[in-house]
């Protein structure tokens, strides 16, 4: 089985990521309960003639990529693989409002075919001219795992040599506000410092696209190795660390050659619990990163977290802002992910220091 | 050249059964289920013709026992009726003797509920339990819940309309790269507002029965349907002394990469798609002895399909047909659909009519079937097209 | 320039998101599509939803949408005379 490297990244996110000269240096701190992502000028990045009819979610996925596909020194890449939970929303809003409010008449087609949960990895597809694999997973908070997994399996048999990945999601108005009603955005506008100690239900709604070139070929300028990756669609919280020290065995390791633990935290009070589950249990003594107070949480907010686990193996540095716990591990060679979305799909995901 | 991944059970609902055996009656006999749609008030009711599924939302809750106060869109009650079928048909007793997992696909989503309410939910409470049920794999975390598959691997892919061929694909390789020892794969969508008048933008909706690959054909009926199958490993399968449906033998994906909605004039992708899959299946073009066309029935589907069969195929095509004139284009399920279909056609030697075809295209000389016929079939060819220029292709074999 | 040729440039450039195109950029011969303005097939189905909302004219076919959109003058000529509001 051939090795799997994270040749490049890309990304944009609530924070000013689309740079990946910097690591969290200038961190911009929120006052709300649902956060947008900091856009880079797009037109430095797509042409107008493709960009005008693309949504916000659109070009973040495309410029994400084409960041990542630029650092990788590559033109093109044998398949391109998404992750999306909720897919272009803001085109499926339009498109609904315009079919209710015209009494389905006078409609045009550009929100819906813009609509369809395909639409990024096929814009990507289109701009680059990639007639490869192109896949889209749309599995609430494991679509970006999803994606990683068939990703993994094509680069360990040898089928793909380089393969772009990439969660992407964007919020949209009316989607937050029923969410707001339903209490999964949380009901008050609170401080990202002070995220895990809200003590209120719900989370903050954030959105961003973080995209990666896979390769078994390592590069010089390679983040990480990938050793694996696991869902689940349920997991009550009593076998969470069983099925953990499981995962961990089958890699080979156990829960003391894990240097830093990336945690999904999002301060909601009915959930964070699984999280506290390893942070006060297994791993207790490790160091602890958590990363949704500067992302917002989205389906594939996760996919934000595995940015900040290739840019910490890379670097070798933590930012201060981002640490969970006082504990500092002395160097960072193997990194776990945990993450799940109101206590279902589960995901763990194991990198290496290359 | 690896073997075929074994297909163990099959479970459909569609718009011409509501079993796997109504469904090939219904074939063998020629009928269609398109008709006027009756469930959906909508403005185009007397300008579209779509396939419809008969039971109400209410029968079906029946049929799965669902409390009234569940919160199931339709896409999610199909696809757990047609996942139950394929459960019972691959006599699973217990589903966590072995590791299984699901991969569904669905493009619609719990979007027939959302449109419903989508004002209601700002002014009510009383509908509010849907809001959850909007996103795309809500519906498979239901049939898994139904299933009983906990504590594993459950996805969801939306590809447009390749999206079920691409849930068995994905699905093969878990069983093939020893992720998996069973997988349930396959998709569901329901009729909704949102894509009756999506395709009605895009000026490629029927007012009458569609015609696929006919020189006159005006365009696609819309249907709603789900299927599922059931892939084993080899090691269950020998363990536990399994009846074997049919193989997976082998599958391609790739991408027409030219534009958003329209296929290429030449169908690249789809050619692309079928070539990957006779590699991957370790088969030769004159090996295949039947295609299940995707054959929409718009005059861009299958004009490039068409050219892009010509391309692999040069001058020995096999037979081929489009069953999309029984069921209506049932978008992210159609691969699933027509898996079923292609299992069907080599179980019982049997190659289906392409209905309503008089005129051949002016473009090419491709004529599908047009009538039931027998031949030993030991290889099925099963294409799916899609949005996104995404284009997926299937084999199915008798044999491993 | 006529009202109707200046209104449709507008509409052209607000409903096809052309934002970096000015009106006057477009001339009354330029051809809309391929080389000239550049739009395509999703354009035009645009176009046609226009004409009926605007103008009360339907059309069923959209490849008859092709020779009507050639340029703002021949649409203009098209809507001057098919139009029923």
């Amino acid at each position: 089985m051939e090795k799997v490297f994270i040749n490049s990244i890309g990304s944009i996110s609530a924070q000013k990521t689309f740079d990946n000269n910097d690591f969290l240096e200038e961190i911009t701190t929120y006052e709300d309960n649902v956060i947008s992502a900091i856009e880079p000028n797009y037109k430095d990045f797509i042409p107008p003639a493709a960009a005008r009819r693309m949504a916000k979610g659109i070009k973040m996925g495309v410029v994400a990529a084409k960041i990542a596909i630029e650092e990788a020194n590559l033109t093109n890449v044998d398949a391109i693989i998404t992750g999306t939970g909720m897919g272009c929303v803001r085109d499926s809003e339009k498109f609904v409002t315009a079919i209710l409010d015209n009494q389905e008449q006078f409609l045009t087609p550009t929100s819906f075919i813009q609509s369809t949960h395909n639409t990024v990895a096929g814009q990507i597809a289109l701009g680059i001219g990639c007639k490869g694999y192109n896949f889209t997973y749309v599995h609430s908070s494991v679509s970006f795992e999803s994606a990683l997994l068939d990703a993994l399996m094509q680069l360990q048999t040898k089928e793909a040599e380089n393969i772009l990945i990439g969660g992407v999601d964007e919020s949209g108005e009316h989607t937050n506000a029923i969410h707001k009603l339903i209490h999964h955005i949380k009901p008050e506008k609170i401080n990202s410092n002070k995220l895990l100690q809200s003590n209120t239900e719900g989370a903050v709604f954030g959105e961003g696209a973080n995209f990666f070139v896979l390769s078994n070929n390592k590069q010089n300028s390679s983040y990480a190795q990938i050793l694996g990756v696991k869902t689940f669609n349920t997991l009550p919280q009593s076998e969470l660390a069983t099925n953990l020290e499981e995962f961990l065995k089958n890699n080979n390791l156990s829960v003391d050659d894990i240097d830093v633990l990336i945690s999904g935290n999002n301060g909601d009070l009915n959930f964070d619990n699984y999280y506290l589950e390893l942070s006060k249990g297994l791993f207790k003594n490790t160091q602890q990163v958590y990363y949704k107070h500067l992302s917002g949480e989205f389906n594939t907010a996760s996919s934000f977290g595995f940015w900040v686990g290739a840019k910490i193996l890379k670097s070798q540095h933590i930012p201060s802002e981002i640490t969970l716990n006082t504990i500092k591990s002395k160097g960072f060679g193997t990194v776990l992910l945990y993450n799940q979305y109101r206590g279902k799909n589960h995901s763990f995901t194991l990198l290496r220091q290359c | 050249m690896s073997k075929g991944v074994a297909i163990t059970g099959m479970g459909i609902i569609s718009a011409i059964g509501n079993n796997v055996a109504e469904n090939y009656r219904s074939l063998i006999a020629g009928r269609t289920g398109i008709s006027q749609i009756s469930k959906i008030d909508t403005l185009h009711k007397d300008s579209i013709m779509v396939g419809e599924i008969e039971f109400t939302n209410r029968e079906l809750e029946g049929k799965l026992g669902l409390s009234p106060n569940n919160n199931y869109s339709r896409t999610a009650l199909l696809g757990a009726i047609a996942a139950k079928e394929a459960i019972a048909d691959a006599k699973i007793l217990d589903i966590k003797a072995y590791r299984t997992g699901i991969i569904s696909s669905t493009s619609v989503g719990g979007m027939d509920m959302t449109e419903k309410y989508y004002y209601d939910y700002l002014e009510s409470g009383d509908n509010r339990r849907y809001i959850e049920g909007h996103h795309a794999g809500d519906s498979t975390e239901k049939i898994a819940e139904q299933l009983g598959i906990d504590q594993s691997l459950v996805t969801t892919i939306s590809t447009a309309c390749s999206s079920a061929a691409n849930a068995i694909m994905f699905g093969a390789r878990l069983i093939k790269t020893g992720q998996l020892d069973r997988v349930i794969v396959g998709g569901a969508d329901c009729l909704s507002k949102f894509t009756i008048n999506g395709f009605k933008t895009l000026m490629i909706l029927s007012d009458t029965h569609s015609t696929p690959f006919d020189e006159n054909r005006k365009g696609l009926n819309l249907g709603e349907a789900a299927a599922y199958l059931v892939l084993e490993s080899e090691m269950l399968v020998k363990k536990e002394n399994k009846k074997v449906l049919g193989y997976v033998a082998g599958y391609g994906n790739a991408n027409d990469a030219f534009h958003q909605t329209a296929s290429s004039e030449n169908g690249d992708g789809a050619t692309l798609s079928m070539e990957k899959a006779l590699t991957v299946a370790g088969l030769k073009p004159k090996d295949i002895d039947y295609i299940n066309a995707h054959g929409t029935a718009t005059g861009n589907n299958d004009l490039s399909e068409g050219r892009a069969i010509i391309r692999v195929f040069g001058k020995e095509v096999p037979e081929f047909s489009s069953t999309k004139a029984f069921t209506g284009h049932t978008l992210a399920a159609a691969g699933a659909i027509e898996a079923v279909y292609a299992i069907l056609s080599l179980q019982n030697n049997i190659i289906y009519p392409n209905l309503n075809f008089k005129t051949p295209m002016k473009e090419f000389t491709l004529i599908p079937e047009t009538t039931l016929k027998e031949k030993v079939l030991n290889t099925v060819l099963s294409n799916s097209l899609g949005f996104g220029g995404n284009c997926s292709t299937l084999i199915f074999s008798k044999n491993p | 320039m006529s009202d109707l040729k200046q209104e449709l440039k507008e509409k052209i450039i607000t409903q096809l998101n052309l934002e970096d195109i000015a009106i006057d950029e477009i001339a009354d011969n330029d051809s809309l599509f391929g080389d000239g303005l550049g739009l395509d097939s999703i354009d035009a189905l645009e176009l046609i939803v226009m004409l009926d909302k605007d103008y009360g004219i339907k059309l069923t076919d959209p490849k008859e949408g092709k020779k009507i959109f050639e340029s703002i003058e021949v649409m203009s000529n098209y809507i001057t005379t098919h139009r029923t509001k």
